[in-house]
């Protein structure tokens, strides 16, 4: 972390020091390489037992079966790039590669940027910063209390139900569908009746997959149609065919059965609403007045909408967006902190002379500002990639089982097969291997920044 | 304020599960006042009450033995209150390290290391065999052999049992075949406890007619939905191809398997029978379908799992065992109910007397009634008496499965190659987890289950 700030300083640095030009004088007199060995050694010693040997190791276990007796060749390389689950891992690892540290760099350099200008700067930094002080495993868990899908217990759906809920009401019979889908079927604007109804005809509706429980309180028990419609009229009855208790006969009205108050019904002539009416409190309805020729009876959608009940963050679709998301969240902060530094870096005569020249203040960022911060921008991108190429965590952590194949990484995919029941260390190794040579283009090229800066 | 707390509690619960694969249970509290507790430390002579007499064990004065397990929390503590009377009456310190839900991530190394535990109780006889077939575990002495004869049903005494030597002493056992219900639900829709599948499928239809959600299922933990299949599948096929099926002698394509499929597809193909329909059941965890169940207003009138769901309706619902909560046993597909169960099976890594003197004690009637008072324990063992669980639930779950004898069989999916039947995400948890999702394509599912079960088995 201390690297990119060193870096910060550097436009309109003063040159090399004294002491590195002595370092590289030194270079000349090689009197002692005995000496030189010897101080080389420890650092050495360390350096092999705990990096060299590990990745040499982790090369050759990854060319050995899963006993780790037999040698295979290649034979785990060939098993890993066919199949399709590690596809799934390396196509989600270029999502997570090229979003995360995109949006995390962008809304840092918005953060750092904005906060310069603040009076409260400090503690706002701190309040963005304050989620690099959780650990992966304990971001997961809230996250996964974010997502949940019950609007009652996760923040992100509770937010999305609320403002939905604001633009439709929720029905008064959420759920309820008729005893008979073959009489009363269901169509795209609600259930209607299978055959036509000519004036002076009863209808009768029983419904059903309704709590009894949660009728309204002006519910009465149901009445039979009359039977008796004027000849210019149909009437009938809907009603919960459902006590209880259960019990009773299908199809009809049971003594402790509840007509349906509240329910808008509708005659419907050629596919267009010709009368609506609502039922009383005992279910009855009637429609008066009508024409003779042949009706149906609708029961339109809106009075059995299901409450919406938000968005599957956590489904197939969602999962590593959402993921994705948690993570922006923790890291913006680090991203932020760096650039701040960076900026704060800047010669502030620059920006003046920009100014001063008549440059608008978004001109003086674009022309001035970027440029002399791209090198941090750099540095925390790279940093970042290498990160996200890692990350294994948040995953493991957040992604439900059933759809853990769908958020699947690299890191998770090396750990799974490795350790987490599949006990194959030999293709693990070879994932770890693949992954080594993914981090090792980001790596080398943030060795060279650091060498050409050295240079300088 | 405390339902976020709670709801922590129960995701974190949901994790160790979803991550122990088969769901070593939560915590079970419902000890009756002074009776587990205080029992263990004079364990010996209170829990003799059958099985003839206290157990002879050696002398092992100053040896310390090192136990692993996954257990925590209470049940490392009634553990230790099991162990207890060996310690005094050996003189041998019991050193128990907790492994956490990766047992098998932490065994491997330490026994390729050569400093394995002296005994560990493993979840998955998968994991015993590979131990065994590796040459790790040890193989029991003849006390230890005829201790399990005297107390365990012989099917018990095979499944510890690898290439013809016995390793394992089953302590710990739990019942898999268990539907557990919202007794309010259903009797506000005149339902009654099905006896068999038909009428699970009509009691589930009644109960939507009612208006309520019927069956929560925890489809975003892969392992629930084993259970599913292997109750189904033990039940209609019988226990001979339900062994042939576990050690793939025949293919997931197998007609036996379609058929239980196309069984299960009544329920999981029918939206409106599942809680929160198939996208919500897919994305409940297990300590979510149960709390859904016994929850006010219950938004689910059932939920099957093990006898564990009985410790997170103590722990995450203010719903009371035996009141508002019961179960039934799974229904009967075929002719016969199934008792599909799981366990705890002690090996020894290495032959020591100490080792094996405390397999000898943990066959034991005595032992195991220790922890059977303290609750939230089901024994395995035939001469455990049923008096000595703490309430009828957990006395008739016990009952059930000792009762089931040699019919009881091991839990499917743990004994397959944890590849395929105990990963997260992959195997036959993602399988079954697709097949929830699309249950019309049973032919799918299969040749799924059957490519992924054939690279799983090596074949």
């Amino acid at each position: 972390m201390t690297v990119p700030l060193r870096s910060s300083g550097r436009p309109g640095s003063p040159p090399p020091t004294e002491s590195e030009e002595e370092t590289r004088g030194s270079t000349g007199e090689r009197g002692r390489p005995a000496t030189a060995a010897a101080f080389l050694l420890p650092a050495s010693i360390v350096l092999a037992v705990l990096m060299l040997y590990p990745i040499a190791y982790s090369f050759v276990r990854s060319l050995f079966d899963a006993s780790g007796n037999t040698f295979v060749g290649l034979g785990n390389y060939v098993t890993m790039f066919t199949d399709p689950e590690t596809f799934q891992a390396i196509r989600n690892n270029v999502i997570w590669v090229v979003v995360a540290p995109t949006v995390v760099t962008a809304l840092g350099l918005i953060f750092a940027v904005l906060t310069e200008r603040v009076r409260w700067r400090t503690a706002f930094k701190l309040v963005i910063f304050m989620p690099m002080a959780i650990s992966f495993l304990a971001a997961g868990i809230i996250f996964r209390l974010v997502y949940e899908q019950d609007p009652g217990k996760g923040v992100a759906n509770a937010v999305v139900v609320g403002v939905h809920d604001l633009f439709s009401s929720s029905s008064e019979y959420p759920g309820a569908r008729p005893r008979d889908p073959k009489a009363l079927v269901a169509g795209p604007d609600g259930f209607q009746t299978a055959s036509s109804v000519s004036p002076g005809r009863s209808v009768s509706v029983p419904l059903i997959g309704f709590a009894p429980d949660g009728m309204p309180k002006t519910a009465a028990p149901a009445r039979p149609a009359p039977g008796s419609a004027a000849a210019n009229s149909i009437d009938g009855v809907v009603w919960l065919d459902f006590a209880k208790g259960g019990g009773g006969t299908a199809g009809q009205i049971d003594p402790n059965e509840k007509g349906m108050p509240g329910l808008t019904v509708q005659a419907v002539q050629n596919g267009s609403v010709v009368d609506k009416t609502t039922t009383g409190d005992d279910g009855r309805f009637a429609f008066t007045n009508l024409k003779p020729g042949a009706y149906t009876i609708r029961l339109p959608a809106s009075n059995f909408a299901q409450p919406f009940g938000g968005v599957t963050w956590l489904g197939p679709n969602l999962v590593t967006p959402a993921i994705i998301a948690a993570y922006v969240w923790m890291w913006a902060g680090f991203a932020m902190v760096l650039i701040a530094a960076g900026l704060s870096a800047i010669p502030r005569d620059a920006l003046e002379a920009a100014r001063v020249d008549g440059a608008t203040e978004w001109q003086v960022f674009r022309r001035v500002t970027m440029p002399l911060l791209s090198p941090v921008l750099l540095v925390v991108f790279v940093t970042l990639v290498i990160n996200v190429l890692k990350i294994f965590d948040l995953v493991y952590i957040m992604a439900p089982g059933s759809v853990q194949p769908e958020a699947n990484v690299l890191a998770l995919q090396m750990w799974l097969v490795s350790f987490g029941g599949g006990n194959n260390q030999g293709l693990g190794s070879a994932l770890g291997v693949f992954l080594f040579v993914l981090v090792l283009p980001a790596m080398l090229f943030n060795i060279r920044r650091f060498r050409r800066e050295e240079d300088q | 304020m405390m339902r976020r707390a709670l709801r922590v509690t129960v995701v974190m619960t949901g994790l160790a599960l979803a991550a122990a694969g088969c769901g070593s249970g939560g915590n079970n509290t419902n000890t009756p006042p002074g009776s587990g507790a205080t029992g263990g430390a004079s364990g010996g002579s209170t829990g003799g009450s059958t099985g003839g007499g206290t157990v002879a064990l050696p002398k092992l004065d100053g040896q310390t033995l090192e136990v692993a397990a996954v257990w925590t929390g209470d049940e490392q503590k009634n553990f230790l209150q099991v162990v207890k009377p060996f310690e005094e009456q050996t003189g041998a310190t019991i050193k128990y390290t907790s492994t956490g839900d990766q047992i098998a991530s932490v065994l491997t190394p330490r026994v390729k290391g050569g400093s394995p535990p002296d005994v560990a109780f493993l979840p998955q006889p998968g994991l015993m065999a590979q131990f065994a077939q590796s040459g790790a575990l040890k193989p029991v002495t003849n006390e230890v052999s005829s201790a399990v004869d005297q107390n365990y049903a012989p099917v018990w005494k095979d499944l510890g049992t690898i290439d013809g030597k016995l390793y394992g002493v089953w302590f710990k056992a739990s019942n898999k075949s268990t539907v557990w219900y919202n007794v309010k639900s259903f009797s506000d829709a005149g339902v009654q406890p099905p006896k068999t599948w038909d009428e699970f499928i009509k009691a589930a239809q009644t109960l939507s007619d009612a208006g309520q959600e019927p069956v929560a299922i925890g489809g975003a933990d892969g392992w629930t939905l084993t259970d599913w299949f292997e109750n189904v599948y033990l039940s209609q096929a019988g226990p001979d191809m339900y062994d042939k099926l576990t050690k793939h002698e025949i293919k997931w394509t197998d007609d036996s398997v379609k058929k239980a499929l196309e069984t299960l597809a009544q329920l999981w193909g029918d939206p409106k029978l599942l809680a929160g329909g198939t996208s919500g059941s897919l994305q409940t965890d297990f300590p979510t379908s149960v709390t859904k169940v016994f929850s006010n207003p219950p938004k689910a009138a059932m939920v099957y799992e093990g006898d564990f769901v009985a410790g997170v309706i103590t722990s995450s619902t203010k719903a009371k065992l035996g009141t508002d909560a019961k179960f039934f046993p799974f229904p009967a597909v075929g002719d016969k109910p199934a008792v599909v169960g799981g366990g705890d099976v002690a090996v020894a890594f290495k032959d020591n007397p100490g080792a094996m003197a405390l397999l000898q004690y943990l066959a034991s009637p005595q032992a195991a009634e220790i922890w059977v008072k303290a609750g939230g324990f089901t024994s395995p063992n035939k001469n455990v008496s049923f008096d000595a669980y703490p309430d009828q639930i957990s006395s008739d779950v016990a009952k059930s499965l000792i009762d089931a004898g040699d019919s009881f069989r091991f839990d499917m999916s743990d004994q397959a190659p944890s590849a395929f039947g105990g990963t997260k995400g992959a195997g036959e948890w993602k399988d079954l987890a697709d097949f929830l999702r699309n249950p019309k394509d049973v032919q799918g599912a299969m040749q799924a289950l059957e490519a992924d079960a054939a690279k799983a088995y090596g074949k």
